[in-house]
């Protein structure tokens, strides 16, 4: 393919990077961000594929075959610790605004500059070699994809001008400045940068799965049919097979280790996954999405390196399978595709690799170097925050050319993955300081510093030295005679040690020496005021997170000096817009002491713009601290927790008190309702009493004053009086019923007949059936039926149902129909009442069986009863176990039915 | 006219008036009310106020608005008795309002005061 096309592609690809950076900052700056979910946070966490995953694993799997798995089984396994771990991780560097793996480091043990600066400079080691081999891979592509194309002479690795690598390596500085360096922030966030990310992970997922699917599906047959001509075929045929050997199982058991851990502690992985981690609630979705990215990115790898090796002429690069196949085949564009994918696993690797090691390099090496000089000192040297991001710039162009000296002179010789466990070894040697500092209260900066200087040692002469050697730069006998010519200190063979690979060899004796001196010198030496301080907000953050401004050791400052401090290094603009964002109790007043909040605003700003060692040098003269000895600092953390626990328990019974004020509330409104109810009650009763006395008051006036009525008329007032008395009588007796079914308990054992009891009551009401002229029906299917209710009780629910049924059937033509019956297979008996009346509105259907309830229609302004019947009627129904409802329509009428077991 | 829907009440009016020599209709709703009162077209009402059907303020403005019936009296006679419930009775045009239980005499020589004053 031609140069030029493949240049153009590669730099649009670049452009359109840029513009999704450019569009997520935007999005960002007014709230709507596109960073902030747990998908794209997944995403992001996949810069963990690099070159090393796009063409390295298929090298690694046409050598040795299913050994390659290991780097993605790794994280995956430790799927859980690695949720436990981040969230911990995510949340001390949150509280202190850790912006990097060396801050954290050097926060923990007492904001140690010296823990900060080899943590650094393993790193620098550490990383350099990588990022070499990411260049090694860019270029590797793009000369196998031009090579068809022969006009290119102009290129020419060995003079500097004609190397297109160096040409990347400026391209890559460019991009990386652009994005890692155009603000001082002080939480080290960069939005568009996650989003590129996130988009270069979807493109090289896509890329390599394409590949996967065109070596699977259009060169073989599927799946099936790679692995089976794979197994036969004696080139492939060891692939397929999981070799057994003790040297094999230590090889896997140590990448294991070495992936699990890097996936963590790589700087890149822990500016991705904790600095600009939005929410730390994220981490649980990212603790199986991003292992289900691994697998799928990894899922082709050993059938594209069977079809590598099977269908490409010999000598063909095993690292460069992926491009190859295409390339071999004719399928060009998906070739420019692959292509662009590993561009992309590139390209995420070192812009974020070199902007977390720039951060580093400038905050934990440089500037508490510059702040001890006298240089520093002199007034003037303001705008620290400018002068960092120079530095910045130029820490990330040094590192590139670093590492494109270290892919000149070494790399290119080396496999991407042999170099890539070499730089994870590295990345190990953090591991005993950091999950140390996070879990284990003792640890102490002496021991860190031990363990950190001895794993680095012990790496640096078991890797990267014979690495050099092997490449020819020093001379090779070291290889086989040791250090000083003494055989057992052999690189590869340390202490004698055989039969292990050389990263088994590095890791085992690194470990060893460095968990060692770790562990001894922490038990062995004291912590100072800091450490402890430092170490309970590592090993309890959870006591800190939930209370941000606790302070264990009172601190004083004034507030005039601060501000001026945030002036001097930040720049004045920068300090009034933080101001104006912090808005705590701040006074005005120049001598007035700063509370506590305000002081800790300042440290965990200076802390995220130059590093934690670098913030307390800076704030050491203006903050005055309260002296305490280690005794005194043990016994304050005691408190804190104590207080801690208080304050808890506190919440609790606060939390247990707004309840009971809620049920009080509820209790309250209720009675309110209540007493709304009775009042309306009494009302209608005071109403119902006034009616027949009335009529009573009437007629015994008339009685009384007029001497000439007739006997039969003095028969018929007298007649109206006793009714009325009755009606009166009637309704006290139910009022009082009410009350006695309120206090009542039970009133089990004793039983009735329903059948009996209705004729009872029908006879009761046969006046009134007659002289309504209803046509009442009383269909019952057994006489022997019993319920278990008093019979008088009974007797009050029928005549309850029976009255109102009258009350309202149809004036006119009221039908009224009873029936009873039993099923013996739902073990219920079935006794209805119904009437051809109007029908009960939708709106009392809820209240129709509670107190005190009366119907009041357009067609029935007056309320007839007490409102008292149905709810009596309900509460002995349930009292004999049964249950009592009704159906009512427009057409139908309605029918109450009652329910007895 | 007494119109309410107890009939024990309306027969105990019955008597005490035509005792007195008036003409006396007698209705149970407030809708028949309504229905008969102008082919009637009485001189006084007494009116109950909660009815079934429309209730005795109802049937008071629905009479107010009658042109016909601009001489009829009004009479409310309820057990309703708040102070707020005879203003809402005055509004809607009564010329007087009693509360039940009533007294016989009382209501007759109400009745002749009113009947008197409208002659």
């Amino acid at each position: 393919m031609d140069a030029r096309i493949v240049i153009l592609v590669s730099l649009f690809y670049l452009l359109l990077l840029f513009g999704v950076a450019i569009y997520a900052n935007k999005r960002s700056k007014v709230g709507q961000s596109i960073v902030n979910n747990p998908l794209v946070y997944s995403l992001s966490l996949a810069v963990y594929c690099t070159v090393w995953t796009y063409y390295g694993s298929v090298g690694r799997a046409a050598a040795s075959g299913l050994g390659f798995v290991t780097v993605y089984l790794g994280p995956t396994i430790m799927a859980p610790i690695w949720y436990m771990v981040m969230r911990k991780m995510i949340l001390i560097s949150k509280q202190l605004r850790v912006t990097s793996i060396a801050d954290f480091l050097s926060s923990r043990y007492g904001k140690s500059t010296f823990i900060g600066v080899i943590t650094t400079i393993i790193l620098v080691f550490g990383i350099i070699p990588y990022i070499s081999i990411q260049l090694k891979a860019i270029g590797y592509s793009f000369d196998l994809i031009t090579s068809q194309n022969s006009s290119n002479d102009f290129w020419d690795s060995s003079t500097f001008y004609k190397d297109k690598v160096n040409y990347f390596t400026i391209l890559l500085a460019v991009f990386t400045i652009l994005f890692g360096t155009r603000s001082l922030d002080p939480n080290e966030r960069h939005e568009g940068l996650i989003a590129a990310i996130a988009l270069e992970s979807i493109v090289k997922l896509v890329a390599f799965l394409a590949a996967g699917i065109f070596a699977v599906y259009f060169l073989y047959d599927g799946l099936t049919d790679v692995f089976s001509k794979g197994a036969i075929n004696p080139i492939t045929s060891h692939l397929v097979t999981l070799k057994t050997d003790p040297a094999a199982a230590t090889n896997w058991f140590w990448v294991l280790v070495l992936s699990a851990v890097s996936v963590m502690f790589l700087p890149r992985q822990f500016h991705v996954s904790v600095v600009e981690n939005n929410n730390v609630s994220f981490v649980r979705q990212a603790s199986w999405l991003f292992p289900l990215y691994l697998f799928l990115i990894s899922f082709f790898v050993l059938p594209i390196a069977i079809a590598g090796k099977l269908s490409l002429p010999d000598g063909s690069e095993p690292d460069m399978f992926v491009l190859s196949l295409p390339l071999f085949h004719g399928h060009d564009w998906l070739a420019l595709m692959v292509y662009i994918g590993g561009f992309s696993a590139a390209a995420s690797m070192v812009v974020v690799s070199v902007i977390s090691l720039s951060i580093m390099v400038s905050n934990n090496l440089l500037m508490p170097f510059l702040l001890k000089t006298r240089t520093a000192a002199i007034e003037g040297y303001a705008l620290l925050s400018d002068r960092l991001l120079y530095i910045r710039r130029l820490v990330i162009i040094i590192i590139l050319f670093l590492a494109y000296g270290f892919y000149k002179s070494v790399s290119s010789n080396f496999p991407l993955v042999s170099i890539g466990l070499i730089s994870f070894t590295a990345i190990l040697q953090l591991a005993p300081a950091v999950l140390g500092g996070m879990y284990w209260s003792n640890a102490n900066k002496k021991g860190a510093m031990a363990g950190l200087l001895a794993g680095f040692f012990i790496w640096f002469i078991t890797l990267p030295i014979p690495t050099l050697a092997e490449s020819g730069i020093i001379s090779k006998s070291l290889l086989t005679d040791g250090y000083f010519s003494v055989p057992w200190l052999r690189p590869y063979g340390l202490f004698g040690l055989e039969n292990v690979d050389h990263i088994s060899n590095a890791c085992i004796w690194s470990m060893i020496f460095n968990i060692g001196l770790f562990v001894v010198v922490s038990l062995l030496t004291t912590q100072d005021v800091d450490e402890l301080a430092q170490g309970d907000i590592y090993v309890h953050i959870e006591k800190y997170s939930n209370t941000p401004d606790m302070e264990v050791i009172r601190r004083e400052a004034s507030v005039q000096k601060l501000k001026q401090l945030l002036v001097r290094y930040l720049g004045s603009a920068k300090t009034r817009y933080l101001l104006k964002i912090y808005d705590g109790k701040l006074s005005d007043k120049n001598d007035d002491n700063a509370s506590q909040e305000f002081i800790n605003f300042i440290e965990k700003t200076l802390t995220g713009a130059f590093g934690s060692a670098s913030a307390k040098l800076l704030l050491s003269t203006d903050i005055r601290r309260q002296s305490v000895t280690l005794e005194q600092l043990n016994e304050l953390l005691k408190q804190t927790k104590e207080i801690l626990e208080y304050s808890q328990a506190l919440e609790e019974k606060t939390t247990e008190l707004t309840k009971t004020t809620q049920e009080l509330a509820t209790v309250n409104t209720q009675l309110k309702q209540l007493d709304v109810l009775k009042a309306e009650f009494i009302s209608t009763v005071t109403h119902e009493l006034r009616t027949p006395i009335t009529s009573i008051r009437s007629f015994a006036q008339m009685m009384e004053k007029k001497e000439d009525l007739l006997p039969e008329q003095k028969k018929e007032f007298l007649g109206i009086i006793l009714k009325e008395c009755d009606r009166i009588k009637r309704l006290i007796n139910q009022v009082l019923e009410v009350e006695k079914i309120d206090a009542e308990v039970d009133a089990l054992g004793e039983s009735s007949s329903i059948d009996s009891t209705v004729r009872l009551a029908l006879s009761r009401l046969q006046p009134q059936i007659e002289e309504k002229n209803i046509n009442l029906t009383y269909q019952s299917s057994d006489s022997t039926i019993m319920v278990n209710l008093a019979e008088d009780k009974m007797l009050q629910v029928m005549l309850n149902l029976l009255s109102n049924a009258l009350k309202f059937c149809d004036a006119q033509a009221g039908i009224i129909k009873v029936t009873l019956e039993r099923n013996d297979i739902v073990n219920t008996t079935y006794l209805e009442v119904y009437n051809n009346g109007q029908y009960i509105s939708p709106q009392y259907h809820n209240k129709i069986f509670e107190k005190f309830t009366q119907l009041k229609d357009g067609n029935l302004a007056k309320p007839e009863g007490s409102g008292l019947g149905l709810y009596i009627t309900r509460k002995f129904v349930e009292q004999a176990g049964g249950k009592v409802s009704f159906i009512s329509s427009e057409k139908e009428g309605t029918t109450f039915i009652l329910q007895f077991p | 006219m007494i119109v309410d829907d107890e009939p024990n009440i309306v027969l105990a009016l019955k008597y005490l008036l035509e005792e007195e020599g008036f003409d006396v209709h007698c209705y149970y709703d407030g809708d028949t009310a309504i229905e008969n009162v102008a082919k009637v077209v009485p001189d006084l009402i007494i009116l109950d106020v909660m009815m079934p059907g429309k209730d005795g303020f109802s049937v008071a403005k629905y009479i107010r608005n009658q042109s016909s019936l601009e001489n009829t009296a009004i009479i409310f006679l309820t057990a309703k008795g708040t102070s707020q419930d005879k203003i809402e009775g005055y509004d809607s045009g009564a010329e007087s309002y009693i509360v039940k239980p009533f007294d016989n005499d009382e209501i007759v020589a109400k009745v002749h005061d009113i009947l008197g004053f409208n002659m």
